[in-house]
Parts: C-alpha cells; sequence; structure tokens
C-alpha cells in the first residue's frame, strides 16, 4: 500500500501538460481524479516515474452548451456534474448516474475525464457515453483529434488514447427534449463497483418507444453498448416479450467475469434484470 | 433544609453514576482528531519495518538473496528466520500452545505468510527494499478444503511436527491433526438419540471471517542498550499478558519490558494475540539500536493477523414428537489454518464452544472438536464474541430452527417450550457450565410482544400466498434467536492464558481535595471504559464520576491485568472496580465515624457521603471525608484514601439476549431488505444505557455484516481473494439497518453490582437472527438450511435451485 518514487508535475495549461508528457515518454502519467491510478500504485501495480497532475489546468474545468450539444471539459468533478443545471436539465443521466459512483468524498475528487479515459471497466460514465454516442477530444503531439465513445475502448485499461495524448473534453450530444432515462446499478454497497449496471436513454410517442439506447457497465472488459438491445424495443409499447427481448439482446453481448459480486452467470443474470429495470423505469419518464 | 440544599435527585445527578446515560469523556478527544494512537508514536531516529509476503500459500524456500535490497538507499537491516535463529526467535509460542514462524524457515505455509524484515528510515523506503528482497520458491500443492485434511494423502504442512502424536491438548491422529476435544456424555447422548422421536442432522458451517479494526495492528519497539530496557508501544487489547510473554521469550526481565497501550482503533480480537510483526520490530530494535516502527497495511490485517470462525458444525437434535429437546450431539470441523494460533484460554482448545446447549434444558449432549491445519492464515480469535461462543450460538439456533421445521411447529414455540426456566438457575448444562442467572421466558415473551409476532407471521402467510400467485417476487423471512452468551473469562479455577490466571484489577488513589484517579488492568479499544468505569466508582464512593479519571494500557501504572476481550472486562475489571471502592468506602466509614463521634455502626451510606442513622443533619460527604483522610486522619490511622483490589471471579456471567429480524429477499436479484430488527439484550445491571445501545449498534452492524457477506475467501489453489475492503464486506451507514433496542434486566448473584458484560452479545446474537431470516424467507419452498454468507448472488443461487427464477 506504499507506492514507489515518482516525480510530481503540475502544469497550467495543456500545452504544458502535452510537453511534459513528451519529454517524459512512457514513464509519466498524467493525474486526474486518481481514483483508478493512485490505488494501483499503492499496490505498485503501476509504477509511473512521473505524475502530471492537471488540478492545475483551469483551462479543463466546466460544462458549457454549444448548439445541442453540451461539452464536458475533462477536470470537471462528479461533485460539480450534481450542481450544474445544464447537466441537470439536458443531461439528467448524468446526474442519477454522478450520485450512484461512490461517496461524496470521492465525488469530490473524481473527474468525468479521469472516469471514462483510464478504461477501468468498473466506471460507471464509459458506458453511459456510449449510449450517448459522446465524443472524447484528445490532444496530443499531433494536434486534436476526436474519437467516438463507442470506439474508444479496447479492453480493461486499454483504450485509444495514444502515448503522449490526454482526453481533454467530452462532447455530449443532447438528447430529445422529454427522453426518459434511468441508470440502474446493482452494487453490493456504497463505494463498490456495479456488480452490473444498465443505462437508458428512450422516447415515446402515444406509449410506443421510438428510439432507445442502452449501454452496460461492468459486464465485459470494456463499457458495452447495446444496440439490439435498444432496437429491441422500439416500435414496442415496452410490453413484457420486449422487456425480455431486450435482456436476452443485451445478455448474449455480455461476458462478465466472476468474483466476489458473483459468477458469471449471476451477473448476466441480474444485467439482463438491471435493462429490465432501466427500460421501465426510463419510460416511466418520457413525455 | 433552605432551598439550597439539593434534593436526593439533584445530588444523585451530579454524581452520574450507574444508570446514567454519561457521554462518553474520551469521545472530546477522538472527535476532535486529538487520539494519540500507536501510528502517533514519533520517537527520534525511528525506522521502519515492513515484511516481504509469500505470494504462495504453500512452497518450499529454496533461496533469500537479500544484497539488492541492503543496497536500496534507506534500507539498514533485512531480517530472515536465519537473523531470528541467532537469538533463537525464528519461532514463537502461541497462546494455544502451538508454535508458529516468525518469519519463514524453510517453507511457507499461507499467501502473504512473513518471510522477511525490511528495516529502513522510511516507510516507502522499506517497501522499495521489500520489492528488492529476491526469494526462490518451489511451490508444493496447497491443502485449502479442511475436509481434506486429513485424507491419507493430503500434504504435509506441519514438517516440524513430524513424528509428534501428542500435541499441546491430547494425541494427534493425523500429520494435520491439531486436537481432539470432547465433552459430555457419549454414551447417554448415543441412547437419547436411539430413543428419540424426531432426530436433526445438519452440517451448519461458519465461515471464515476477520475483524477488520478501523485501526490495523501496529507497534513500536525500543530497545535501550545502556539500561538494558525494552519498550514496546503497540495495539495490544491485553498489554499485561504482552510483558510477561515478551518476558518468557525474550529473557529481558520483566521490570524492565515496558508496554504501553495508548489509544487503540478497535480491536474485536484483532489484537489479543502475539504477531510476527511485534517480534522482528523487537529483534529489529535491539540489532539496530534504533527505534523500530511496524504498522500492518489493510491487505496485510485481512489476510495475515487472526482470521475468526472457520467452524464447520455437524449438528444433531433429539426430541420428542411434542418438541421437547432429549440430546444434542455436535462434532466440529474446525479449520485452524497454517499454526494454531487461537487467542483461548490455554486449556479450551475449542474456546467455550461447550456452551453449545444455548438457552435450552438438554438432559444430555455431547461434543466433539477437531482441529486441523489448511494452508490458510493462523487466528481463530474470538470476533466480537467470547471464545468461540458465536459459533456455538449459531450452531444452536440454526439447529433449533431446523427441528422447528422438521415437527412442524413455530422456532418461538419450540424455544419457549426447551427453555431453562428462571427457577432452575443457577443451571448445570449438560456440557458443563453453571449459568448464573437468566429468566428466558419473560424475555422471549417481551420480544414477541413488542414486535407483534403473531401479526408478522400472519403477514409472512400472506406474503406466501401472494409470492405464489405471482403476484409479488420477494420473499419474507422471520429470523429469530435466543442466545446465551458465558463470557467474564475468567475464574481461576477454570482459565488461565499461559498459566495466567485470568483474574482482573484496579487501584483507586483519592486526592486531598475530593477527586482521584483510577487505573485498570482492562484496556479499552473504543469501549468506553474512561466513562463507565467512573461511573462505577461514582455511585460506590459518592465522588461525581467527572472527578474521577481511568487510566488504562501502561504496565508501568496500571496494576496487572488481563486486559479487554470476550466481554471480560466489566464482569472482571469491573467488580475489581467496584470491589477497590468499597475498601475506599470502609475506610471512608472509620473516618466519617470518628468525626461524627459516634460507632461506624450507627452510620448510614447517603450517596455522596455517610449519615447518622435516625440524626439525618449529622452527615460527612466524601469530598469532605478526602481532605481528612489526608490531613487530620483519625489517630492512628495511616494517612490517604487508596485501595487496591484484584478480581478472581467466582464464575462466569451468562448475558442472554432475544433478537428478531425481519427480512425480504428479491429472489430475481438476491437483493434483502432487513425490515426490522429488534435486540433485546439482559446483561444484568446496567451501567450506561447509552453506552450499551452503542455497543448493541457496532455488535449488531458486525453481525449483519457476517451473516450477510463479510468473509475471508480462499479459491481452490488456497489464494485469498478477500484482501481488501473493495472485496472484503464491510457495511457502510448507508447499508445498515436500523436497530431497535430494548432491554430486561436480571443481575448476576455473584457479580459485586451485578453486571454481566454487553459488548460482544450483538454479535453472537445478531448472526442467527439474521441467518434464521434468510432461511426462514426460503424454508416455505423446500429449504432446510442454507450456508452463510447470504450475499446476494448465494441468494439468487438459492432461488435458481429452487426453480423459482428462469
Amino acid at each position: 500500500m506504499i507506492p514507489g518514487p515518482f516525480t510530481y508535475h503540475r502544469p497550467g495549461s495543456v500545452a504544458d501538460a502535452l510537453k511534459l508528457l513528451a519529454e517524459l515518454g512512457d514513464e509519466a502519467r498524467p493525474l486526474a481524479g486518481g481514483h483508478s491510478l493512485i490505488p494501483m500504485m499503492k499496490l505498485r501495480l503501476a509504477s509511473p516515474e512521473h505524475l502530471i497532475d492537471l488540478h492545475g489546468i483551469t483551462a479543463l474545468k466546466g460544462v458549457v452548451r454549444e448548439g445541442d450539444r453540451v461539452v464536458v471539459r475533462a477536470m470537471t468533478t462528479q461533485h460539480e456534474l450534481l450542481g450544474s443545471d445544464v447537466i441537470a436539465s439536458i443531461l439528467p443521466i448524468l446526474k442519477e448516474t454522478s450520485l450512484l459512483i461512490a461517496d461524496p468524498q470521492i465525488r469530490y475528487c473524481g473527474t468525468l475525464g479521469g472516469n471514462v479515459a483510464n478504461g477501468d471497466p468498473g466506471n460507471d460514465m464509459p458506458a453511459l457515453m456510449q449510449l450517448l454516442n459522446a465524443d472524447f477530444l484528445i490532444e496530443g503531439p499531433d494536434g486534436q483529434r476526436t474519437v467516438a465513445a463507442r470506439d474508444f475502448y479496447q479492453g480493461a485499461y486499454f483504450t485509444a488514447l495514444e502515448p503522449g495524448e490526454i482526453l481533454t473534453a467530452i462532447s455530449i450530444p443532447g438528447p430529445a427534449s422529454g427522453h426518459g432515462y434511468a441508470y440502474e446499478k446493482l452494487k453490493r454497497k456504497v463505494g463498490d463497483y456495479a456488480t452490473a449496471a444498465a443505462g437508458v436513454v428512450m422516447t415515446m410517442e402515444g406509449g410506443i418507444v421510438t428510439s432507445c439506447s442502452i449501454g452496460l457497465t461492468n459486464l465485459a472488459d470494456t463499457p458495452l453498448w447495446a444496440q439490439e438491445a435498444g432496437e429491441a424495443v422500439v416500435g414496442t409499447s415496452l410490453d413484457d416479450a420486449a422487456l425480455k427481448r431486450a435482456a436476452d439482446a443485451a445478455i448474449a453481448i455480455m461476458s462478465p467475469a466472476a468474483d466476489g459480486r458473483g459468477p458469471v452467470e449471476y451477473r448476466k443474470h441480474v444485467g439482463g434484470i438491471m435493462v429490465q429495470r432501466a427500460l421501465k423505469r426510463a419510460a416511466a419518464r418520457a413525455a | 433544609m433552605n432551598d439550597m440544599t439539593p434534593t436526593r435527585e439533584q445530588r444523585e445527578a451530579r454524581l452520574e453514576g450507574m444508570g446514567c446515560k454519561r457521554k462518553r469523556v474520551e469521545d472530546v478527544r477522538f472527535t476532535q482528531g486529538k487520539g494519540q494512537y500507536v501510528d502517533d508514536v514519533k520517537l527520534p531516529g525511528m525506522l521502519h519495518g515492513d515484511f516481504v509476503r509469500s505470494p504462495h500459500p504453500h512452497a518450499r524456500i529454496v533461496s533469500i538473496n537479500t544484497e539488492k535490497a541492503l543496497q536500496v538507499p534507506g534500507v539498514l537491516a533485512v531480517l530472515t528466520a536465519e537473523t531470528l535463529k541467532t537469538v533463537n526467535l525464528a519461532w514463537m509460542p502461541t497462546l494455544a500452545g502451538d508454535v508458529q514462524m516468525v518469519l519463514a524457515d524453510g517453507k511457507v505455509l499461507f499467501q502473504n505468510q512473513e518471510v522477511a524484515f525490511v528495516v529502513a528510515t522510511d516507510r516507502y523506503a522499506a517497501d522499495d527494499g521489500i520489492n528488492a528482497v529476491e526469494v526462490e520458491y518451489e511451490p508444493l500443492p496447497a491443502l485449502v478444503d479442511p475436509f481434506t485434511s486429513m485424507n491419507d494423502d493430503a500434504p504435509v504442512l506441519r514438517e516440524d511436527l513430524a513424528g509428534k502424536t501428542e500435541g499441546a491438548h491430547g494425541p494427534r491422529r493425523h500429520h494435520n491433526h491439531i486436537f481432539e476435544w470432547t465433552v459430555g456424555d457419549r454414551d447417554l447422548t448415543d441412547a437419547a438419540f436411539r430413543k428419540a422421536d424426531v432426530t436433526i442432522k445438519e452440517m451448519i458451517s461458519y465461515h471464515r471471517t476477520h475483524p477488520s479494526p478501523l485501526e490495523t495492528c501496529q507497534c513500536v519497539c525500543s530497545f535501550d542498550k545502556i539500561r538494558g530496557e525494552l519498550t514496546i508501544y503497540g495495539t495490544f487489547q491485553a498489554p499485561h499478558v504482552i510483558r510477561t510473554v515478551v518476558a518468557l521469550i525474550a529473557k529481558i526481565p520483566e521490570h524492565k519490558i515496558h508496554v504501553i497501550a495508548p489509544d487503540i482503533g478497535g480491536g474485536f480480537g484483532n489484537k489479543v494475540g502475539a504477531y510476527p510483526g511485534y517480534i522482528c520490530a523487537a529483534v529489529a530494535s535491539i540489532v539496530t539500536g534504533k527505534p523500530v516502527k511496524w504498522v500492518e497495511d489493510r491487505i496485510e490485517n485481512l489476510t495475515a493477523t487472526s482470521f475468526a470462525r472457520d467452524y464447520h458444525m455437524t449438528t444433531e437434535i433429539a426430541a420428542t414428537n411434542d418438541g421437547k429437546v432429549t440430546g444434542l450431539r455436535v462434532h466440529v470441523l474446525a479449520d485452524h489454518g497454517a499454526f494454531d494460533a487461537c487467542a483461548d484460554p490455554s486449556k479450551w482448545p475449542a474456546g467455550f464452544f461447550n456452551i453449545v446447549t444455548g438457552s435450552y434444558d438438554f438432559p444430555v449432549a455431547h461434543l466433539s472438536v477437531d482441529g486441523v491445519y489448511t494452508n490458510k492464515a493462523p487466528g481463530g480469535v474470538a470476533y466480537r464474541c467470547s471464545f468461540r461462543v458465536t459459533e456455538a450460538a449459531y450452531c444452536i439456533e440454526r439447529g433449533m430452527d431446523i427441528l422447528a421445521q422438521k415437527l412442524g411447529m413455530d422456532p418461538a414455540e419450540l424455544r419457549l417450550k426447551n427453555f431453562v426456566k428462571a427457577e432452575q438457575f443457577p443451571y448445570n448444562s449438560a456440557l458443563g457450565w453453571e449459568y448464573d442467572s437468566g429468566d428466558y421466558h419473560t424475555a422471549m415473551r417481551q420480544m414477541m410482544e413488542k414486535v407483534d409476532y403473531a401479526g408478522l407471521r400472519r403477514e409472512q402467510a400472506e406474503k406466501r400466498e401472494a409470492f405464489k400467485r405471482g403476484e409479488t417476487r420477494e420473499v419474507m423471512g422471520i429470523g429469530i434467536s435466543f442466545f446465551t452468551e458465558i463470557v467474564g473469562a475468567g475464574p481461576s479455577k477454570n482459565c488461565d492464558i499461559l498459566g495466567i490466571a485470568m483474574f482482573d484489577s484496579c487501584e483507586i488513589r483519592l486526592h486531598p481535595t475530593g477527586a482521584g484517579i483510577a487505573r485498570v488492568g482492562s484496556k479499552s479499544q473504543g469501549q468506553g471504559h474512561e466513562t463507565t468505569w467512573a461511573q462505577i466508582i461514582a455511585t460506590e464512593i459518592g465522588i461525581p464520576s467527572d472527578d474521577i479519571m481511568i487510566e488504562e494500557g501502561n504496565t508501568d501504572t496500571a496494576p496487572y491485568g488481563l486486559g479487554t476481550y470476550g466481554s471480560r472486562s466489566t464482569p472482571v475489571a469491573g467488580a475489581a472496580i467496584a470491589m477497590a471502592a468499597r475498601k475506599i468506602r470502609a475506610k471512608a466509614q472509620m473516618i466519617a465515624a470518628y468525626k461524627l463521634e459516634v460507632h461506624e455502626d450507627d452510620l448510614e451510606w447517603d450517596i455522596d457521603g455517610f449519615r447518622v442513622k435516625g440524626l439525618p443533619e449529622k452527615y460527612l460527604g466524601m469530598k469532605d471525608i478526602c481532605w481528612i483522610a489526608y490531613n487530620s486522619p483519625p489517630p492512628g490511622m495511616e494517612p490517604g484514601l487508596e485501595a487496591v483490589s484484584y478480581y478472581d471471579p467466582p464464575n462466569m456471567t451468562y448475558p442472554f439476549g432475544a433478537y428478531l429480524c425481519v427480512m425480504d429477499i428479491d429472489v430475481d436479484t438476491g437483493v434483502y431488505k432487513v425490515k426490522r430488527f429488534y435486540a433485546l439484550d439482559d446483561c444484568g445491571t446496567r451501567i450506561n444505557p447509552m453506552i450499551i445501545d452503542g455497543q448493541v449498534h457496532g455488535g449488531l452492524t458486525e453481525a449483519f455484516a457476517i451473516a450477510m457477506g463479510q468473509e475471508i475467501h480462499y479459491d481452490e489453489n488456497g489464494n485469498v481473494t478477500t484482501g481488501s475492503l473493495m472485496d472484503f464486506f464491510m457495511p457502510t451507514a448507508v447499508e445498515t439497518p436500523v436497530w431497535e433496542t430494548d432491554f430486561t434486566v436480571t443481575p448476576s448473584p455473584h457479580h459485586p453490582i451485578g453486571a454481566k458484560g454487553v459488548g460482544e452479545s450483538p454479535n453472537v446474537g445478531g448472526v442467527p437472527a439474521f441467518s434464521n431470516a434468510v432461511n426462514d424467507a426460503f424454508s416455505f419452498l423446500g429449504t432446510t438450511h442454507i450456508q452463510m454468507p447470504h450475499d446476494y448472488w448465494r441468494n439468487w443461487k438459492v432461488a435458481k435451485e429452487l426453480g423459482v427464477v428462469g
């Protein structure tokens, strides 16, 4: 529980941070909220020689509207998301999910950028970003680029982020007004990762689902966008058969690991239950 | 009397004595971050030690190379078993009569076993050093399942015991056998089973778990070569025992060992035993001539020091058709891990598990316990319970529910039918204990009335019908537990630790102005002794509790005591406090008689002083008596007002209680909701009801954790999979149910103030209540016994196997 030696850097701009990353190479890691990286350093599973703390970069803070999109800059904490009127009015599912992440102390430190950039399959926000079809804005030695959340994750802790790059912002298209949403998370206790979790954003007209997007957390080594499961309920009134089709389609793409939260069979089963419960609750909220 | 004269009630209130909800005086510093814990001890030149630990559960050590570690900046020394052999400390005795490696000697026997001790100028350098120690292992097959430990082909774990057919507790049958302990009459019990109308038999497991106090185990050892003195600051629940053990094994005269247990952040049994860290820090201090600190981290605490439980109890009850129990037969397979380091009184290899007849009048019973070695961490401590009492309570309380189910009887009715009756006390149990007092029927009926037991059963019947009709996916369980504890170890006729009788002690010194200090042989780890001990004294001698300072934990100043665990503090130290106070009062009475010019027998005690019988205006208060005692004592009397008492209790005390848990379980996810938890405790005389409530809340929370998911789990290869709080279930306030507490008062007849102890009752009684609720929830679908822990996925698995989920 004692990390190895490292040098601490606190740049004041993204450019300085990128410069440090370029100079220090593979042995440097950017530090956001620290909730994935620091525990791994304490266990000496990660031993970066340099930590580049992004907290000194004010340009990485804040939530802004850009047309019909919401841009959340990477170092915005979960606590700040909870206090944001823009989030509350346009992306209430982010607020609901943030409240299910750990506890207030962790939410004061944990950032959206860190949550999505690390590739930790236990994190809740990546699945949300996939179901919302968010884009990740990335800056690196060769300038800026954008990677869709649905293309970003390659495996546990493996992402499209290249060495020397920093994820600086998340751009999320605002769902249609009157959309229904829900994030259902089964966990053993406060602070635990999900045994299984499902997020849903949907629109309805006259009791019929007109669009639906579903994301799954901690049910594979990456977040999952359950495209077929979402499509399975479009055009239905969310009757029991449709719910079951959606759950089955979601279960078909799950590949969780067995751990203290339960065996594979259980985690897939409750993953399906989370999908059904999220669908029902989202439908109840849809205007 | 004029208006300024305080009333009796005001005088009593001013004392804040027994029965008062006095606020905890220690919380003033704890809530402001001003506690002084071991890790706050910083001595000049202090070094830090940390362990290289084995990644393997069972392996031969081929070589240990410390050269690179010694080159790490800041690293000063690396201790191995070879180093320790030079001072004859590579192995240490355990409290259970076994020996334990301090550092791995030739092989390792559990994952995370201590292999080498790196000493460095700071904690970071020590950990850098750990990573530079090169250990070559040759893995051996790991023995994980205790049920296979005594197979012919089971791997040999303890090569040091080769050829030893006799252990500390009698013959050993197998190379992995530690002891067999039997109690009771086997023939009469077998006969009762042959004659029985009805019998049940079930293997009831109580899984391995861990006390996991907030503060881990730690120490600072400082050896003064000039004076030849060793000072040890440590997280010790029993500091005097540590001093004696160090004197015996390190050959340092006992008066030159100073053991200081400062504030302790929870113990729950974890801090009773002696651990390799203590020995290594002491040796490192002797070797380097500098103070050495050792502080366990959370992973080390969970995986290496002192597990609890791991009892596998084959339980049989014989009964008549109308539900009268006629015999109990229990066999326990006890998984002790790699070394038998149980923290029990020395002659009790299975603790007081023979309390397993519980609250019931069993005419005959027989118990046998087989202890075995496996490739797991050593321990077997009493995690918030008296020695193996929570295992016993779980065994009998599950057993009674299983019997009720077989008989088709209500479990409350079965218990009422079989309780030891109030008029049977003192009651001699079939397994050898003399229960001092009890009134079980009253407590049980009070519980049933308060919770509307009949109404709960009606609600459950309706819910079961609704479940069968498919209207709900939840099943409702009602779990009853009626436990009898056995605490207050203990009478010297029964108990000792390494030959040290289990008395306790108190010294009270009153000062001339009417305030004073009491030093006690117990050691609070959060129980609130500084508050409650003063309350006993306040009531006994009429000095306000605010004017009594309580001091514990420094072996140079505190009288010899056996420490705090097993709910022994109030039954033993609490009695010593009352007895010391009574000595003070006896001297005070002589002084008062002289000053009031009457015979001692003409005086009566009146709250805070003495009054002449029949002449109420002739009164002398304790505050004045203190001044007189020093400055103008009666002719011929020594000045001063002090007393010492060492108390060897005549018997254990037997707290009891009636608990009930109402739980709903969602069969689709296995998620449970505790709808209600009622806990009635009878701990005899109640010293501080607020602290009792706090104790009950804490103990129930731990019971909830254990029953519903808290386990130390090993995979089939012997790797521990619950080594951090991410995986080891430690509930937060969010998960913790709301507790309803209640009480009856049946004072202990042999205790000076009638108190029995309460800290551990809620854990002992709580676990069966939760487990019985889960079992009761599913029983109508055809289950007989579901093993703990009852976490979500296991509940779902039960429902799945019953065919009620798709």
